[in-house]
């Protein structure tokens, strides 16, 4: 019982760690209809960036994070306007693997400047964090981790549902045109949200980092675990990219603790073919209402 | 009636992918709290002429490549989208472009883009005094209202952004006769109540020239007829092809019709 | 003798049947016989070791780049498990040849044929889903055929994999390089001409119509579904066939390098060659396999000359970055890629020096 118990709280902490790295990846998804491969490196840069300014620039963690997440958010800037920006009205695939090259790219550029070994932070969470039940522990970083994850959570379901910009987000993603001739600024909508995901992705490449260590492939590989995350809940949920996440980090730890651990890398893609069979559009994704 | 000219068209060509040229030389004038129909039939230009106004070419490789657009004495022609409704040009477009993910009430909130962060309570008020349907329906996906719901929202959701001049393609398209009744007679209230300049594109050559002060027919990328909207309304010509209301009872053979008539089209 | 054909300066075909010709002109025809003899006449024998190893590469990446591209160029379904699917071809034709012990010459079609059975299940689930969707179900395939090929340790080997003997036809031993280049290359010829055919044939109108719209085809009386399957099954017969042979060819393989690297690596070749284009297919696998050994012998060299072997470490990731690199300005400056610029090279010279 304490064995389940354990793999539940773990399961869980998991799920919100994934739900959290996909909150980025919804957001692009949401405004722009990109699927972006890049997730993971994208995470991966934020990670490096807090490394180098707080642990080897030595900049009090405060300043370091808010710099990180300035820098990410300039970046994810930078990438729409020059790599995504002339690729609208291309096909998905070209899309697709424009970010798949992107990846590569940025891949090879951490691995030259960081090298292929895992880092870790300096300790900086406070001991307070971490929670006791009994037998059963959670670390400082999994509490942390949930409450950014329900925090962004609550953060972007309301400015997705309430706040102009939001609603215009979702103009562009569901009708360009339209959108452009009541004169939505689609670039500018396209920017910031490429910009917003950049700097989530690099919250939760941070978050990431303080627990497995900070690694180029280590954090690549998670941000293709998304997929399975983000289609689970729905492309465009970000209540579902959270479920999703719960679910898929629960399978995973249940299958490794009673199956076998080999076997727990890819139970979220078994997972993830039966569902699309039987829910073609995830768990609470928008099914297209075509109208003929 | 006000004399000041909002818009002038000076002899606009419109090629689309640099081969493929839609008007040919268009000109006409709309002055300040008039309505305007633009009459013709499919392929004549008209919603390019619309495109042109509003700058929507672009996004169909369109381009203006000669003549000039002024709206209000500047020129705004091959202008970005975001910068033409930002000076109050604001197009409804054909065939009732709904979001269909957001509801009535976040699609009609999308109108505010063009003042963003400006209070717009007052007129969600004002969309839906003139469209009361709407106001049973805010909460509920636009994606499942029906076609008048949705053209209503279409042109309210315009009327959210304040504009100087709208631009009106086909509201009548797939709408059931009576309804088409309601939406000009609203239409007609906007311009009348709220002094918006109106510029309405239609198929349905009756209703528009109802509500409008002045009308253009357009044929083959060219105008080639221009009057009073009475006048129009008087034309044989008109009468017989756009009303269907001949002079004689029984429609014309196409033989004996004058030369502009007989269309050629190539693509 | 018929009367020769040359480019018309106008459109002057007279039936469907003319615009179905492969070849617009005969001379069109007569580069290409030109071209296979010099392929097969003189390359084996002026090239070097090396550069043989290079070109049956090519050959080998061409025939599975040109399956994928029937999938994804043709029929317009994304798959991102080309390369798992060329990994079950090589596995299959090395537990063929080693367990079965079926001769070389069945057992590379007949591992095209199970790659094709499992290409079809893989692409059920294109039945319900469409774009993006499937594209992550075709993710999930690619990790779970790489489980398989790694855990079913009785089959596979597991990760020591599989010693492969040596091809042989008619008692002639094919283990040298530039006897299986005659192999890859009868092999890659007769693959492509069964493609170019085929997309002249009901099946590959059916593909482009469902490609081009799918429910407008469904309309118009095609069944979309077992449409959809079959561009699957061949796309995976052609993945197989190729792993088949390149199993042979290097005669041991390990589940390694069957990853989602390949699988990516084949759907840059097309679209660098040109998505819905048959030659297309063959530059792109021809330009990302030279890009491949450029690169190598480019790190090779400068590490070599960094004397301090601690630079040249911190070197051989730039060559993932120049790999994305390219495949990035592809996109960004020739989406319609290699074939479409060797087009333009043709017809500015075919037009020279009136290039209007």
């Amino acid at each position: 019982m304490e064995f389940f118990l354990q793999l539940l709280v773990s399961g869980i902490s998991l799920g919100f760690l994934y739900a959290l790295s996909a909150l980025g990846f919804v957001m692009i998804f949401k405004s722009s209809s990109v699927l972006n491969f890049a997730h993971g490196e994208l995470m991966a840069i934020g990670a490096f960036l807090f490394l180098a300014l707080s642990a080897w620039a030595d900049l009090p963690i405060v300043l370091a994070f808010v710099l990180t997440l300035a820098g990410s958010f300039t970046l994810g800037f930078i990438l729409e306007k020059f790599f995504l920006r002339p690729l609208i009205g291309e096909a998905l695939i070209q899309v697709i693997m424009l970010t798949l090259g992107l990846a590569l790219m940025f891949r090879g550029l951490l691995l030259f400047i960081f090298g292929g070994d895992i880092h870790d932070y300096p300790e900086f969470l406070p001991e307070a964090l971490s929670m006791q039940w009994g037998n059963i522990q959670i670390p400082g970083v999994f509490v942390a981790a949930i409450i950014i994850g329900i925090l962004f959570l609550i953060l972007f379901g309301f400015f997705f549902k309430y706040s102009s910009q939001g609603i215009y987000m979702r103009s562009v993603a569901d009708n360009q045109p339209a959108a452009l001739s009541l004169g939505v600024h689609v670039r500018r909508v396209f920017a910031l949200s490429w910009a917003i995901a950049a700097l989530v992705c690099a919250m939760s490449g941070i978050v990431l980092g303080i627990i497995n260590g900070i690694n180029v492939h280590e954090l690549s590989s998670i941000g293709l675990k998304v997929f399975p995350v983000v289609i689970l809940g729905g492309l465009d949920s970000i209540g579902g990219a959270i479920l999703g996440g719960v679910i898929i980090g629960l399978l995973e730890t249940f299958t490794g603790g009673y199956i076998s651990t080999s076997l727990r890398e890819i139970i979220p893609y078994i997972v993830l073919i039966f569902i699309l069979m039987v829910k073609p559009y995830g768990l609470f994704g928008l099914v297209e209402i075509e109208r003929v | 009636m006000q004399d000041n000219i909002r818009l002038l068209i000076n002899n606009i060509s419109v090629v689309y992918s640099d081969v493929i040229q839609v008007l040919k030389g268009v000109s006409l004038t709309i002055r300040e709290g008039q309505a305007v129909s633009l009459l013709g039939s499919n392929g004549a230009g008209k919603t390019t002429t619309l495109k042109a106004i509003s700058g929507l070419l672009k996004p169909e490789n369109g381009k203006v490549t000669e003549g000039s657009i002024e709206y209000d004495g500047k020129p705004v022609q091959n202008s970005a989208p975001e910068e033409i409704t930002r000076k109050g040009i604001i197009q409804v477009l054909e065939g009732r472009q709904e979001f269909k993910y957001l509801t009535v009430e976040e699609n009609l909130r999308v109108g505010t883009a063009t003042r963003w962060g400006k209070p717009y309570q007052k007129d969600l008020e004002l969309v839906y005094n003139y469209f009361p349907a709407l106001l049973a329906r805010k909460k509920s996906m636009a994606g499942y209202c029906s076609g008048g719901e949705l053209q209503m929202l279409v042109i309210g959701r315009a009327l959210m952004a304040h504009p100087k001049l709208l631009l009106l393609d086909e509201p009548s398209l797939g709408l059931a006769p009576l309804l088409v009744k309601e939406i000009f007679q609203i239409i007609k209230r906007i311009n009348q109540e709220q002094g918006t300049t109106l510029m309405v594109v239609e198929q349905n050559a009756n209703m528009a020239l109802q509500i409008a002060h002045y009308g253009y027919v357009m044929e083959n990328g060219k105008i080639v007829l221009e009057s009073n909207a009475k006048d129009l309304m008087e034309n044989p010509d008109v009468k017989e092809f756009y009303l269907g209301t001949a002079a004689s009872g029984a429609l014309k053979s196409y033989k004996n019709v004058k030369a502009y008539k007989r269309r050629k089209r190539w693509l | 003798m018929r009367k020769l054909q040359f480019h018309p300066c106008g459109a002057y075909k007279t039936s469907y049947f003319e615009e179905l010709h492969i070849f617009s002109t005969d001379f069109g025809r007569l580069w290409m016989w030109i071209g296979i003899v010099l392929l097969f006449g003189v390359l084996p024998f002026i090239s070097n070791a090396y550069i043989l190893y290079v070109v049956n590469n090519m050959g080998i990446y061409a025939i599975a780049a040109v399956g994928l591209n029937l999938l994804i160029g043709f029929t317009g379904q994304i798959s991102l498990g080309h390369g798992a699917f060329f990994g079950v071809g090589a596995y299959a034709g090395a537990i063929l040849a080693t367990k079965a012990g079926l001769p070389f010459y069945i057992a590379v079609p007949l591992a095209g044929v199970m790659s094709a059975a499992v290409g079809m299940v893989f692409g059920l689930p294109s039945a319900r889903l469409k774009h993006l969707y499937l594209c992550i179900a075709t993710l999930a395939g690619q990790f779970i055929i790489e489980y398989v090929l790694v855990q079913w340790e009785s089959l596979t080997g597991g990760a020591m994999g599989i010693v492969v003997p040596s091809a042989s036809l008619f008692g002639i031993d094919l283990g040298n390089d530039r006897a299986f280049f005659y192999v890859i290359y009868f092999c890659f010829v007769l693959m492509t001409w069964i493609a170019v055919n085929l997309i002249r044939t009901r099946i590959g109108r059916a593909f482009i119509a469902i490609r081009d719209n799918d429910r407008a085809a469904e309309g118009m009386g095609i069944p979309i579904f077992p449409y959809k399957l079959l561009s699957f099954a061949i796309s995976s017969f052609y993945a197989g066939f190729a792993g088949a042979l390149y199993a042979y060819y290097t005669m041991s393989i390990t589940p390694e390098p069957f990853n989602l690297w390949l699988s990516i690596e084949y759907i840059a070749m097309i679209i660098i060659g040109g998505l819905g284009s048959i030659p297309g297919s063959v530059f792109g696998a021809v330009f990302i396999v030279s890009l491949n050994e450029i690169l190598s012998h480019l790190t090779e060299y400068l590490m070599n000359v960094g004397v301090s072997t601690g630079v040249a470490i911190t070197i051989a990731p730039l060559r993932e970055f120049v790999y994305g690199l390219a495949i990035v300005l592809f996109i960004i400056f020739e989406p319609k890629g290699l074939a479409e610029v060797w087009r333009i090279v043709r017809s500015s010279f075919r037009l020279w020096p009136f290039s209007y």
